[in-house]
């Protein structure tokens, strides 16, 4: 059958077993990118005309709000497919995603934050982005608090997946709005990341610690997920086995 | 076999029992509206009572209560079908779900939303609302509230079989309820500061559409869900 | 109308890691009434809504006169009657009967005043004379039960799920509506029943759910 491989990627031993190999592999390269890109973005990229040094917050920031936007989608998406194809580990991928987006988006926030103080001179500006990390942080939020409001675990996970669904039909227009709600308050006294405007020297360090965050946010999910699978299947032979190895 | 129910008849059955049901639960129905006026109580307590410093505020203050009021009354749209077996019912009467559930969604919309739009130029005099703010505050709550009960009714759907789903609800729908607390207070402002409103109609219309469409949809599948959960 | 026939083909459920029944098949037809048998947290109420379709947990298929069980030609050929019965308390027992019938179709004559009557007639079969217009919260449980029993003698769907339909009802009653069941099995019909009381009922077929318990997974 040709849908064969979709199913088997839908098998949580499958999963396990794969991920058992690949692991160390992604989390050397995300180690790697991360010591290469940091020591590039901090140490040897110039420092911005108008900002000084303060701007080389945004190796961090601008990954972190980066993979917490993706990740709602990785999120939504796994939670489609289950929904769809009723397959256990897309619901172990939702509810996975969930906390580490969270995390992402609340370094996002604070990394924000951080930065504003230089910029701005205040911790806190009602930014664009700053509001609808925000309020991504609550959707998120509201994922987590759905998941675990419910006791039975099947509830939680289709609850959850059309939670996030309706989330990401949302995030656009959340976002449409309140870049549109900030140019009608505030018109734009600084933006935070000016697309066009950065230099490649300071461009290429940022690339590499974007691919740092990717690989940092697989590896982080993929052993949130290898938790997750342990603790649904711990019934099955295949894990009580793992448990007899070792 | 039984004769197929027609739809019409379907629509006016579901309805009818709304509108009694609703009417018999006068009290429950009345607690988020008198809540909308309390709080309105607050803003002049809370902040100054003096028109200068009050009619700036007044078209966000009477959005958000009126959204807060909305999210009060959510919790009890599927809660006594959920317990009492009706939805069961529903789901098995093989009828268009999108129908019934728009249905409920009206209803409330009709003891909840509407109300609400219609107190709202009492509260606009209480909080010195500038005269040209009424019209256009009345017709964003008209759509906008349209458009929280819709939305809502997805997060009602979806923690009808939590005991206490009352917290949860509001925690999941607030930021769902972004873009259309931003355009709503949007077209009041800007009516207020002499510009054009019809942009910020056109997309509070366009959101009412896209809610009519697609919220019904995931209401009924949380409510599947709620009830084989 | 196709004759009525219920298959289930190879029916397993499984609910929190735990497996409730497995390997479940059974064929009835026109005129059965099946007792749905076994100890409590067997699996009894969770066939039951299987067999509707109110659950998803489950493998294995429901069919219903050769079709699979879904949709609206098979939810209109069923009558179920749960735990919750769907009986509003805060609306009378004609209101709730004609938002049942509303949704559910009746093939007597729509015009309301004639519906009246009808279900005036069903009420008064299950002991409710004079109760038509008191919301149901002023009733007691076993009145409440009867409001949603007065469905069976108006519906004319041939399959009828009833999940203990005997409780808080008095002797009367029960006799009274294992009449009606058996009726409903001679013309055509075919019922699903589980309760805990002995039956009367002549022609009983019996699903013992204890035969296709989950051991080890």
């Amino acid at each position: 059958m040709t849908w064969q491989w979709f199913h088997r990627l839908g098998s949580p031993k499958w999963f396990y077993e794969k991920t058992t190999v690949w692991l160390p592999w992604i989390a050397a390269a995300a180690v790697i990118l991360l010591v290469v890109g940091s020591i590039w973005g901090l140490a040897f990229a110039p420092p911005d005309a108008k900002q000084g040094n303060s701007y080389r917050i945004i190796y961090i920031h601008v990954p972190a709000s980066f993979l917490a936007l993706a990740g709602y989608y990785v999120m939504a998406i796994s939670g489609a497919i289950g929904l769809i194809w009723r397959m256990k580990l897309s619901f172990m991928v939702l509810k996975s995603a969930a906390p580490v987006g969270a995390v992402l988006t609340f370094v996002s926030l604070i990394t924000g934050s951080i930065w504003g103080k230089p910029t701005w001179g205040t911790w806190w500006e009602w930014d664009a982005r700053i509001t609808s990390m925000l309020v991504l942080f609550f959707l998120y939020l509201g994922i987590i608090a759905l998941q675990s409001a419910y006791r039975q675990q099947e509830a939680a996970d289709k609850t959850s997946a059309i939670l996030a669904l309706v989330g990401m039909v949302n995030i656009p227009i959340i976002y449409k709005s309140v870049d549109w709600w900030y140019t009608l308050h505030q018109p734009a006294t600084l933006k935070l990341t000016e697309k066009s405007a950065i230099d490649p020297s300071m461009a290429y360090p940022l690339i590499t610690m974007i691919l740092a965050f990717y690989a940092v946010y697989a590896w982080l999910l993929i052993s949130q997920i290898r938790v997750e699978v342990l603790r649904r299947e711990k019934k099955t032979r295949w894990v009580q086995s793992i448990g007899e190895v070792s | 076999m039984s004769d197929i129910a027609p739809q019409s008849h379907v629509l006016s059955a579901s309805l009818r029992r709304e509108f009694v049901l609703a009417f018999r639960n006068r009290g429950e129905v009345a607690n988020p509206l008198i809540f909308f006026f309390c709080i309105i109580i607050f803003v002049p307590l809370g902040i100054s009572p003096e028109g200068k410093v009050l009619a700036p505020l007044a078209p966000g203050m009477i959005w958000i209560v009126a959204l807060l009021a909305t999210l009060l009354s959510l919790d009890r749209l599927f809660r006594s079908d959920w317990e009492d077996g009706s939805l069961e019912q529903m789901l098995l009467s093989g009828q268009s779900l999108y129908l019934i559930v728009i249905n409920k969604v009206f209803v409330h919309w009709l003891t909840t939303g509407l109300p609400l739009t219609a107190l709202s130029p009492f509260l606009g005099v209480m909080m010195s609302l500038p005269a040209e703010g009424y019209l256009p505050l009345v017709s964003s709550l008209f759509l906008g509230t349209c458009c929280l009960s819709l939305i809502g009714a997805i997060g009602a759907a979806l923690t009808v079989a939590l005991r206490r789903g009352g917290l949860l609800l509001s925690l999941i729908i607030m930021p769902l309820y972004v873009p259309v607390l931003i355009f709503g207070t949007a077209a009041v402002r800007s009516a207020i500061d002499g510009y054009s409103v019809s942009g910020q109609f056109a997309v509070l219309g366009a959101m009412l559409t896209a809610a009519l469409v697609l919220a019904p949809l995931a209401v009924s599948g949380a409510l599947r869900i709620s009830v084989d959960s | 109308m196709n004759k009525a026939q219920l298959s289930l083909v190879n029916l397993s459920c499984e609910r929190e890691e735990r497996l409730i029944f497995s390997g479940l098949n059974a064929q009835y037809d026109a005129g059965d009434v099946v007792h749905i048998a076994g100890p409590n947290g067997v699996g009894k109420t969770t066939l039951m809504r299987i067999v509707t379709g109110l659950s998803s947990h489950y493998e294995g298929e429901v069919r219903w006169c050769g079709e699979v069980a879904r949709g609206y030609e098979f939810h209109s050929s069923l009558l179920y009657h749960g735990h919750h019965a769907g009986i509003n308390p805060s609306l009378t027992p004609l209101e709730n009967l004609h938002w049942y019938f509303g949704l559910n179709g009746v093939a007597a004559a729509s015009a309301r005043s004639s519906l009246d009557t009808v279900f005036l007639n069903a009420l008064a079969k299950v002991g409710l004379t004079g109760y038509g217009d008191i919301p149901c919260l002023h009733m007691s449980a076993g009145q409440q039960r009867r409001v949603a029993l007065a469905r069976l003698y108006i519906s004319e769907a041939p399959l009828w799920v009833l999940d203990e339909p005997f409780t808080a009802i008095d002797k009367a009653g029960v006799a009274q509506l294992e009449q009606r069941i058996d009726d409903h099995a001679k013309s055509g019909g075919l019922v699903l029943l589980t309760t805990h009381q002995a039956s009367a009922l002549g022609n009983l077929k019996t699903l013992n759910m204890a035969k296709f318990a989950g051991g080890e997974q």
